[in-house]
């Protein structure tokens, strides 16, 4: 069901807008997958930005792999440029405890020493676990903890919000 | 019944061991194939290591000697962050005369997590499986003739990197099938991934009729075998089998079934040249195929760390 | 002790007798079927209604080789329950039944014990060598019914020519597993399921030439040769012509052989590892068509107890056999069920045939055994057809837990169910007594 409240393309105008306060010509965006990663990659065209966007996933470093198993394996990190030295902008759709921001991280430095990692996220729903913080957030709200709030992308591109409830 | 279940398989579906390709749903071959692509690039990070089985043991219990085979497992293992350690058991315990439950049962004592196992006799990992502690892990590292299933996940990877698809080939296996653990694991994935042609291909003495019951097309006429294959898979021949009345001479043998350029030129322009390892140059395969343009053999040795390392993070997550 | 069998089925198959009916048992011997004297005042009655009172089994093959001390006493137990009230044991005792001393003593011990008779083979070399012969005479003298050579094999053909000639000089008979010993060092039968499963094959051959080579032997020696353990249609089917041409041939077959085919090997249970081995679907049908034609003679158990440390091991280490005198009579009465047999033709194959295998051998006790005749002795099972058990380890009293047929592996739902068994008139299982059946 979708949120009526949330406005998925609204909010991205406000992302756009953010980010593009944020961006230096040295800054990469590397886009979480799935939700970040379509979310960077409008944002690398629309900003008509210089660097090739990147795509990076959580799932060799999550912490729920002793409960959960591997999961999807659709999920791949892809990294065209030199991570030493790099200014990275992650950005994701909704961060809520943090812990996907913290394996994504463990994994960014897997592949090198970036200069410096910063976070834009569409909706910042609250509940953090661990100390991280977006520089950017379109949006601050709270949701029940059983409803699971992920971004969707129509085929022609626009973007909507899916809401699940979880049991 | 107890006895009746597949007991790779929990209650779920889901891989708790891997012992035998036989009986795999092609979904679970799917997916170990779909993980290992993710590992591969793993192996190309600057930190060679993701942290899912950190804090696990992995056991490698080898009653038959391999250090290749234990090399790559042991490098599997620890790119996943496992603490490995390697018991040469052939020189120990069993040679003291203690039983096979007996060496599984002092292990499990010792809090091991996975057990990596290669044993002469076919079925040993069965009966481990069936007597290791319940959250334990198999993996068949080869036994006997029966099973080598992560050599046979790995020959798929190999077939799936360079053929993209698995519908339309024709796969040849050539040599000592009748003694082989590889082919057979080979055969079993082989027709679970839906390949239309496979043919074995070897002397009567080391290709026996019965073979067809699984599948395969059985040929004892080596251009016959080769003729428009796309992909042809050597095996090793041992030296047991002159002396076992199989087969008359290493000589004899490479003029029938050697793998020569003449030969090759009967395949398909792109087909590629597999073999499981180690080489007999000049016994199964000629030297200028073995390190020519078509031959893929090392590539197969990359992809077999991260299938492996995609068997054993799979299993570790699954609960029995 | 006199008792009064009440009121059960008597079954008899040697002469046809299928009524409901008394017996009578006094002084070891039975004294009456159905017209029961009035004066008759039994020391115990048992009721046999609805169960079948059948002639106790005859098994002719079961090892007493065992795990442990104390095996004969565990064994002859398990065949009492399993309603065997006469059993032949091979000669691969350890050590060997060479010696006259050896098998007096066994059967001795046997005597003491009550519960079933005991008919040694004796061993056809000394030490089961294969080279040199044993002597036949006191052997038979002390209580053998035959000779044979275990599964050891003969050492060549002239040793088994000359084996066979000194035998049949005296009339006895010899008994060998047709297995040629080159061919036989595989852990299944060749095959698609060993070629699959990557275990070394048993050609069909081996059996086929061990049973060319013996019934030449026959043929020109007229020695009287009992074949062991048939276990392929091609090995029927020899047998079937060489009785044709008159030979003094008999056959038998085993419980496993009779009802398991090599897929039933799975998961590669080392409790189907078996010598013959188990081969396949067509050469089941074929052992059950000779069985139910008279081809093959008679049905064994072919008990062999092993312990669990020979065989939790990998499925070609394991140690062949399996338990089985606990299960003879359900495996006769399923197969006869399944083939659409009376239960006198079944019973026949496990009683009256057994007992005509071993001809003169049996001396005086060969008119009745095996049968329910007035003035013979009182050899008796009771059972219930109807009943059905499972088997599992607890519900045997076996020291050999292993067997195929075991509800985990198998889940074979076992007809009938011994209710009591007398050996001379004595009572030698009572199955209200015994703490396994629930």
């Amino acid at each position: 069901m979708t949120n009526l409240l949330l406005d998925a393309e609204q909010l991205y105008g406000e992302l756009r807008a953010g980010v593009g306060r944020l961006m230096t010509p040295e800054t990469i965006l590397v886009g979480i997958w799935s939700g970040g990663a379509w979310l960077a990659q409008r944002l690398n065209a629309d900003l008509k930005a210089q660097r090739p966007v990147g795509t990076i996933s959580s799932t060799l470093h999550r912490d729920d792999f002793g409960e959960r198993g591997l999961g999807a394996v659709e999920a791949t990190t892809s990294l065209p440029f030199e991570i030493d030295g790099a200014r990275i902008l992650l950005i994701d759709d909704v961060v809520a405890s943090g812990r996907t921001i913290r394996a994504v991280v463990n994994e960014l430095f897997d592949y090198g020493r970036p200069a410096s990692v910063e976070l834009a996220v569409l909706v910042d729903r609250g509940g953090r676990e661990l100390p991280i913080a977006p520089v950017f957030a379109a949006a601050k709200l709270t949701l029940p903890a059983n409803q699971r709030l992920s971004l969707a992308r129509e085929s022609d591109g626009r973007f909507t919000f899916a809401v699940k409830e979880t049991t | 019944m107890l006895a009746r279940r597949n007991p790779q398989l929990n209650a779920h579906g889901e891989l708790i061991h891997l012992l035998s390709i036989e009986g795999l749903p092609r979904a679970i071959l799917t997916q170990i194939l779909d993980t290992a692509g993710t590992f591969l690039s793993v192996n190309d990070r600057d930190v060679k290591k993701v942290p899912l089985l950190r804090g696990k043991s992995v056991f490698n219990l080898f009653f038959e000697n391999s250090t290749r085979t234990r090399t790559t497992f042991e490098i599997a293992a620890k790119r996943l962050s496992a603490d490995v350690i390697n018991l040469d058991i052939a020189k120990s315990s069993a040679s003291k005369g203690e039983s096979l439950l007996d060496t599984i049962a002092n292990l499990s004592a010792m809090h091991a997590d996975m057990f990596v196992v290669r044993h002469s006799e076919s079925g040993a990992p069965y009966l481990i499986a069936r007597h290791c502690a319940p959250h334990v892990h198999v993996v068949n590292a080869g036994d006997g003739r029966h099973a080598h299933p992560t050599q046979g996940l790995l020959d798929m990877y190999t077939i799936r990197h360079y053929k993209k698809s698995f519908n339309e080939l024709t796969v040849a296996i050539v040599g000592d099938i009748v003694h082989s653990r590889v082919a057979r694991s080979d055969i079993h994935a082989l027709t679970t991934l839906g390949v239309p042609e496979i043919r074995a291909v070897g002397p009567k003495t080391l290709v026996p009729g019965d073979l067809r019951e699984m599948g395969v097309r059985v040929c004892h006429d080596m251009a016959e075998g080769v003729k428009d294959a796309d992909v042809i898979i050597m095996l090793r021949l041992q030296n047991e089998r002159m002396s076992g009345a199989m087969l008359p001479s290493a000589g004899e043998y490479f003029k029938s079934y050697g793998l020569t350029e003449d030969m090759l030129a009967l395949a398909r322009p792109d087909a590629i040249v597999m073999h499981p390892g180690p080489i007999n140059r000049g016994v199964e395969i000629d030297s200028r195929v073995a390190d020519g343009s078509h031959s893929v053999i090392l590539p197969q040795v990359t992809f077999g760390i991260a299938v492996r390392m995609a068997v054993m993070s799979i299993l570790a997550g699954n609960d029995a | 002790m006199k008792i009064l069998i009440r009121n059960g089925r008597v079954i008899d198959p040697a002469s046809g007798r299928d009524e409901t009916a008394d017996v009578a048992i006094a002084a070891g011997r039975i004294v009456a079927i159905g017209q029961v004297p009035a004066d008759f005042t039994p020391d115990r009655t048992i009721a046999a209604d609805g169960c079948v009172v059948a002639p106790g089994l005859v098994d002719l093959a079961a090892r007493l080789k065992e795990p442990g001390p104390g095996a004969l006493e565990s064994e002859l137990a398990a065949a009492a329950a399993g309603g065997v009230t006469s059993l032949v044991c091979p000669p691969d005792t350890d050590p060997p039944l060479d010696e006259p001393g050896l098998v007096d003593m066994l059967k001795f011990r046997a005597r003491k014990l009550s519960r079933c008779r005991l008919f040694p083979l004796g061993a056809l070399t000394q030490r089961l060598a294969g080279v040199e012969l044993t002597e036949m005479i006191d052997l038979t003298a002390a209580g053998c019914v035959g000779f044979s050579q275990g599964e050891h094999p003969v050492k060549d053909n002239l040793t088994l020519m000359r084996a066979m000639q000194y035998a049949s000089t005296h009339g006895y008979a010899v008994w060998l597993r047709p297995q040629d010993p080159s061919l036989s060092g595989g852990v299944a039968a060749s095959g698609a399921v060993a070629t699959r499963l990557g275990l070394s094959g048993v050609p069909v051959a081996s059996e086929t030439i061990a049973l060319h080579t013996i019934i030449e032997l026959v043929r020109q020696t007229g020695t009287r040769v009992h074949l062991c353990r048939l276990s392929s249609a091609a090995g029927v089917e020899l047998v079937r012509r060489a009785k044709a041409e008159g030979l003094p041939v008999t056959a038998d077959v085993s419980i496993n052989s009779l009802h398991l085919t090599d897929i039933d090997i799975g998961y590669f249970n080392a409790d189907m590892r078996l010598t013959p081995p188990l081969r396949q679907g067509k050469d089941r049908d074929a052992l059950r068509a000779g069985l139910a034609d008279g081809t093959i003679d008679a049905l064994v158990s072919d008990h062999t107890p092993i312990g669990n440390d020979d065989k939790m091991l990998p499925f070609g280490e394991a140690v062949p056999g399996a338990t089985g005198l606990e299960l003879l009579l359900s495996l006769a009465l399923k197969w006869g069920n399944e083939s659409r047999l009376s239960l006198a033709q079944a019973l026949a194959r496990v009683t009256s045939e057994p007992v005509r295998v071993l001809g003169e051998a049996l001396g005086s006790l060969g008119q009745s055994a095996g049968r329910l005749v007035e003035g013979g002795v009182a050899d008796i099972c009771v059972f219930d057809a109807a009943a059905e058990w499972q088997v599992t380890p607890d519900t045997l009293r076996s020291a050999g837990k292993h067997t195929p047929f075991d509800a985990a592996s198998s889940g074979t739902r076992m007809p009938g169910r011994v209710r009591h068994t007398l050996v001379a008139g004595t009572l030698a299982y009572s199955a209200s007594s015994d703490p396994t059946t629930s």
